[in-house]
C-alpha cells in the first residue's frame, strides 16, 4: 500500500509542477493562438534548433516575455516577426525569406531534377538509336567466319555421332 | 563529350566534400548581426556601482569604445577579464561593462539585491582585472534584446558617434582580438 501512495503522492506533485509553468492571460483566443504560433516559428538564438517555446535559455525567456507583451498589444503576427528579426537578423525566423542568396534554396532542387531528367531522356533516346542500328546490321548475310565456324560445328557433331556404336 | 561526362560523379563528389568539410571549421555561434552600422539604441540605464548615475546614449558618444556584456555568473566572462584588463592598460582600450542581469527564480526564493551584487561584482574585478571604464546595469536586459544579445560574453565596438561597428559573440583572447577585433577598433578610434 506504501508504495501506491508514494506513487500517487509523486504523480500530484509532478502536476503542480507543471502548473509552475508561465500562466499567461490573454484578451481573447485569437492572441493565445498568435502567442503560440510565433513563440514555436521564431527561433532561439542561444540555443540553436530550438524554438523559443521549447528554449528555457535566457533570452528565450526574455523573447516569450516580449512577444506576449507585443501581441498584448495588439501587434500582428508580422510586426512582432519584424521585430525580433530587426535585433536578431533572419535567423531568429524558421521561414528564410526569398531573396538573392537563399532563392537557391528553392532552384537548385528543381534544378537537379530538370538535369536528371534531360540526361534521362537523351540516355533512353541513344539507346534507342543504338538497338536501331545493331537491328539492322543483324540482318545481311552472316560473314565469311561464321560460315566457317558452321562448319566447324558440323564436323563435330559428325564426329561425335560416327563414333557412337 | 562522353569522356566529360565521366567526370561529373566525380566533380560533384569534391564539390560536396569541400562544402562539408568548410562546415568543420564554421563557427555555429556566429551570426549575422542586424545591428552593425546602424547605431545604438536609445536607453537610460543606471551605473552599476553609483546607481544615482543615469547613462544614456548621448553621455557615451564622444569616443569609441567597446562593449563588454557579462555577468559574474559567466565563467568565459570571467575568464577574460585579465586579458581584457591588459587591453586597457597596455592600449588603451576603452571599455564599457554593460552588466547582465540573470532572472531571479521567486519559486527558489532568489531576489534581485543590489548591494549583495555589488560587492560580489568588486570582489571579482579585485581578483581577475578590472578592465571597466564603468559599468551599466541592465537590470530586464532590455538594452541587451535591443542590440541582440543572446547570452554572454558579447561584444560590440561602437565609434564616437554611437553606431554600432562589430559584433562578436563569445570570448576576447589575443587571437580573436588581433584578428577580427583590433583591425575595426582602431580603424574607428584613429577616426578624428
Amino acid at each position: 500500500m506504501k508504495p501506491l501512495i508514494a506513487l500517487l503522492l509523486l504523480v500530484s506533485f509532478s502536476v503542480l509542477a507543471d502548473g509552475n509553468k508561465e500562466l499567461l492571460s490573454f484578451e481573447s483566443e485569437e492572441q493565445r493562438r498568435l502567442y503560440a504560433q510565433l513563440t514555436a516559428e521564431l527561433r532561439c538564438p542561444k540555443c540553436q534548433n530550438q524554438n523559443i517555446a521549447d528554449s528555457n535559455a535566457v533570452v528565450a525567456v526574455d523573447m516569450r516575455e516580449k512577444t506576449h507583451e507585443l501581441v498584448q498589444q495588439g501587434y500582428s503576427r508580422q510586426q512582432v516577426l519584424d521585430y525580433m528579426i530587426d535585433r536578431y537578423g533572419n535567423f531568429v525566423h524558421y521561414q528564410p525569406p526569398v531573396n538573392r542568396i537563399t532563392i537557391w534554396l528553392w532552384l537548385l532542387p528543381a534544378l537537379v531534377l530538370l538535369a536528371l531528367f534531360l540526361f534521362q531522356l537523351k540516355r533512353r533516346a541513344g539507346q534507342t538509336a543504338l538497338r536501331y542500328r545493331s537491328d539492322q546490321s543483324a540482318e545481311p548475310a552472316p560473314s565469311a567466319a561464321k560460315a566457317e565456324l558452321e562448319q566447324q560445328l558440323d564436323n563435330i557433331i559428325d564426329r561425335y555421332r560416327s563414333n557412337k556404336p | 563529350m562522353r569522356k566529360g561526362l565521366f567526370y561529373i560523379p566525380l566533380v560533384l563528389f569534391l564539390g560536396l566534400s569541400l562544402f562539408l568539410l568548410s562546415g568543420l571549421f564554421s563557427d555555429p555561434r556566429e551570426r549575422d548581426s542586424a545591428i552593425i552600422g546602424k547605431p545604438l539604441p536609445a536607453f537610460s540605464l543606471p551605473d552599476l556601482m553609483n546607481p544615482q548615475q543615469q547613462w544614456t546614449l548621448e553621455s557615451l558618444k564622444g569616443e569609441t569604445f567597446l562593449l563588454n556584456v557579462w555577468g559574474i555568473w559567466c565563467p568565459t566572462c570571467n575568464a577574460e577579464l585579465a586579458y581584457m584588463s591588459q587591453l586597457r592598460n597596455e592600449q588603451g582600450v576603452r571599455i564599457i561593462g554593460l552588466y547582465y542581469v540573470l532572472p531571479e527564480d521567486p519559486m527558489f526564493g532568489e531576489v534581485f539585491d543590489l548591494a549583495t551584487l555589488q560587492k560580489d561584482v568588486q570582489s571579482l574585478l579585485q581578483s581577475f582585472g578590472d578592465p571597466y571604464q564603468f559599468n551599466i546595469l541592465d537590470r530586464n536586459r532590455r538594452l541587451s534584446m535591443d542590440l541582440g544579445v543572446s547570452g554572454a560574453p558579447e561584444h560590440f565596438i561602437v565609434d564616437a558617434d554611437g553606431i554600432v561597428r562589430a559584433h562578436h559573440i563569445g570570448d576576447i583572447n589575443p587571437q580573436v582580438w588581433r584578428s577580427k577585433l583590433a583591425p575595426i577598433y582602431q580603424q574607428w578610434a584613429a577616426k578624428p
